[in-house]
């Protein structure tokens, strides 16, 4: 209660600052997963995190819609500080999107009922208006002719398709992506990366966690190296990528980049 | 023609012909090769399975059938054959108590109602293609019960002045969750602060209660103890506060919670009026009921009962409130830790002892609470089996698109846990049908138990009737089991090609 009255401070500039982390902590039992985590995502933002793997980008990530617990500092989302007030939890929820590795299709559903689900449930929209906007985003990711089958019966890229327009149709204020492509094939990648692009253009604030360095190049405005649960080193791609400047960042782009 | 194929640089000229399959592959007999005299084994293991079938249906065919007794009045048609079979005129004389054991003959139309509409209703909510599901549904769950209750005890419930305190309390205590339902746990609380302590204090006066017998007064038209007097009046002043400011508040919040509550006390209301009114109808005590009335009462009482409750239970073993997640595992525990037969007889002796002094428990009505909470337990661990065979990221992306915990498991998790567990439901479904045998324990006579009684009635002793009778209790017990087995195959099936459907 202590923290209430700084919950709204942030509203105020929620015109520029999206995301604010504030020296965020984590422990997993013993382990400092999260380490004095300081970072600020403006409005139509895009940022690309990369790093080792178990450095924390995921934990990262996920700490921004609460699927994580932080157990020091502020998190503020979309001038929303994230404590256990369940409410502004879901408020949270509601404005940020999330795509995930392994899609996390509902399989019982179709696509079309994939997409419905939330904004007819969270958002009480009614079914044809969630319908009609559900059609819009699988439009707009070049799936409307899949609607109607179950997720098992598509193809990686399109279930990722899917699960990025099932995020869109929330119409959230900012979008985050856990390694979208990693659990694809080579000629899928291209697909959702061309979706994502398209997304970036299009103003939308997002975070991605991701080690597709093309897809940084084109449209971060930052990119975020992480090791070991702390933020070595953030630049401008062209910078961070020609010019980087911490060892590890060196030696970790070497590695990626043979 | 093909030419050989060399290694390289060899196009195909011409498509390869399409051919039938070779014979004996297709067709019964075709079948018949490739299933049962695939090998020599196989052979073997053919002609000795098919041997003993044939040897057991000819036994029970000679039996019933050819060696069997179909006409006559009394034992002496089926005493008077020597090496006689199945005593047949002994069950068609008896059938009738069977089905509805000593309820009286000229209200088995009661019965016969509750029996029909009900198979009706079921059949057209069991088939898949048919409409109006919801509405089907809320018949069999809500309009059903209550006229079976209505007609199969006569209504006109005469309820004890005990329990009708007992109610109004509980039902005054309920309005307590309204402002909690209206503004979250913590607000609600803080609200309603008031309410809560004088609502505590009602709890803790019921409480000592039990145990300490208080001064009784003069007032209603018949005798109230005091506690309850105090208790009436802490709990009208709660709920009193605890609606009050907020019929006059615009919230929407708080008006559509008022509002639910106001229309489940109504609705409850309602029920206790109709359980209550006076139809025209008979009494009919429970001791009269018997055979295969009581058998499927306690059945389905307990399967309907048992489903919800036991995905409760299931919820609640996993949830991260340690008061939930313990009390769920203590009840699972206990209830599963205790043979049937025990919690039976706990129910007819146990109970009565927490309720309130004077409320008068009908026996059958203690038989299915016990079942019901015996087969909520189980119920519960086949659900939670379900629910671990749902990854992680079912629940993320469920909660990542903003559903409320309920919202996440009526429409994500529950769906596939449940469709998963179809099968261990059904079994405990039959196991808990057959175990409705044991209500004969406490006095009870279900289907197997008033067969068990008809044995003694001079009229039909014969060296047949007891085995003729036991194989008509395993015929029918068998009839319904079978039928719930090939519903769950079918529904199985149903879904399954839709999991098929979608490879996955
Ligand atoms: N639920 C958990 N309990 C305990 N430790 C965990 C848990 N989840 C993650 N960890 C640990 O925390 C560290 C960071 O995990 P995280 O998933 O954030 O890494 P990551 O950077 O996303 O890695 P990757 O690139 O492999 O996805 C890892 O060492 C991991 O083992
Ligand atoms: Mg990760």
């Amino acid at each position: 209660m202590a923290q209430a009255s700084a919950q709204r401070v942030e509203k105020n500039e929620a015109g520029e600052v999206a995301i604010q982390l504030l020296g965020v902590n984590k422990w997993y039992g013993e382990f400092h997963v999260l380490r004095d985590i300081n970072l600020s995502v403006d409005r139509g933002e895009r940022i690309v995190i990369c790093g080792p793997s178990g450095s924390g980008k995921s934990t990262l990530i996920r700490c921004i819609n609460r699927l994580e617990e932080h157990q020091s500092g502020q998190i503020i989302v979309d001038g929303n500080e994230l404590t256990n007030d369940l409410k502004r939890i879901d408020e949270v929820r509601r404005e940020v999107g999330m795509v995930f590795q392994h899609f996390n299709l509902f399989p019982h559903l179709t696509v079309l009922e994939n997409c419905t689900l939330a904004p007819i449930w969270v958002r009480k929209m009614s079914k044809a208006d969630a319908e009609a906007a559900a059609m819009k985003y699988l439009t707009r990711v070049k799936i409307p002719e899949q609607a109607n089958k179950y997720p098992g019966q598509l193809s990686g890229g399109q279930q990722q398709r899917v699960a990025i327009a099932r995020s869109l149709c929330m119409n959230p204020k900012i979008m985050l992506f856990d390694e979208p492509t990693s659990a694809l094939d080579p000629e899928m990648i291209k697909e959702v990366l061309e979706v994502m692009v398209d997304l970036a253009q299009s103003g939308m604030t997002m975070i991605c966690v991701t080690h597709e360095m093309g897809f940084a190049r084109q449209v971060a405005n930052r990119v975020i190296f992480m090791d070991q649960g702390q933020i070595i080193e953030q630049n401008s791609p062209v910078e961070f990528f020609n010019n980087p400047k911490s060892e590890r960042t060196k030696l970790f782009l070497s590695q990626i980049l043979h | 023609m093909t030419d050989v194929p060399s290694p390289q640089g060899w196009v195909r000229s011409e498509d390869a012909p399409r051919l039938p399959a070779p014979p004996n592959t297709t067709g019964p007999v075709g079948w018949m090769l490739t299933n049962l005299f695939s090998s020599p084994m196989n052979s073997v293991l053919t002609i000795l399975g098919a041997s003993f079938v044939i040897w057991i249906a000819w036994g029970v065919i000679d039996w019933a059938l050819i060696r069997g007794v179909f006409t006559g009045e009394d034992r002496e048609a089926c005493v008077a054959v020597p090496n006689s079979g199945a005593c047949w005129p002994y069950v068609w004389a008896k059938f009738h108590q069977f089905v509805y054991g000593f309820y009286p003959f000229d209200q088995r139309w009661r019965v016969n109602i509750c029996f029909i509409v009900g198979a009706v209703t079921l059949a057209t909510m069991a088939m898949p293609s048919l409409p109006y599901k919801k509405w089907n549904a809320l018949f069999l769950l809500v309009v059903y019960p209550l006229m079976t209750f209505v007609l199969l005890t006569g209504g006109n419930l005469n309820l004890s002045s005990a329990t009708i305190y007992f109610i109004t309390g509980a039902l005054l205590f309920s309005a307590l969750v309204v402002p909690i339902a209206a503004f979250g746990i913590e607000e609600g609380i803080q609200r309603n602060k008031l309410a809560l302590i004088l609502a505590g204090i009602a709890v803790a006066i019921w409480l000592v209660s039990l145990f300490v017998s208080m001064p009784e007064i003069n007032a209603f038209g018949g005798f109230i103890s005091v506690a309850t007097l105090i208790n009436l009046l802490l709990l009208t002043a709660a709920a009193v506060l605890s609606i009050g400011h907020r019929a006059s508040t615009r919230d929407i919040a708080a008006r559509s919670a008022l509002l639910g509550w106001v229309g489940a006390v109504s609705a409850i209301i309602a029920v206790l009026v109709l359980v209550t009114a006076d139809f025209g109808l008979v009494q009919v005590e429970t001791q009269q009921w018997g055979g295969l009335l009581v058998t499927l009462v306690v059945a389905v009482t307990g399967i309907v009962a048992a489903l919800p409750l036991g995905i409760l239970l299931a919820l609640g073993r996993r949830s991260k409130m340690v008061v939930v997640r313990l009390f769920s595992i203590v009840f699972i525990e206990v209830w599963r830790g205790v043979p049937l037969i025990t919690v039976l007889f706990m129910a007819s002796i146990m109970l009565p002892l927490f309720l309130p002094e004077g409320t008068n428990f009908d026996k059958l009505l203690r038989a299915l609470v016990g079942t019901a909470l015996f087969s909520a337990a189980y119920m519960a661990e086949t659900v939670r089996g379900g629910l671990q065979a749902i990854p992680r990221g079912q629940y993320e992306a469920a909660q990542a698109l903003g559903l409320s915990y309920w919202r996440m498991m009526n429409l994500i998790v529950l769906p596939q846990a449940l469709k998963i567990v179809i099968p261990g439901i059904v079994n405990a479904f039959i196991s808990l049908f057959k175990d409705t045998t044991l209500v004969l324990i406490i006095g009870l006579f279900d289907l197997l138990g008033i067969i068990n009684a008809s044995f003694s009635d001079p009229k039909w002793v014969s060296p047949q009737t007891g085995t003729t009778g036991y194989f008509v209790a395993a015929l029918m017990f068998w009839v319904f089991c079978f039928a719930m087995s090939r519903y769950s195959l079918f529904m199985e099936r149903r879904l399954a090609t839709g999991h098929k459907r979608r490879g996955i």
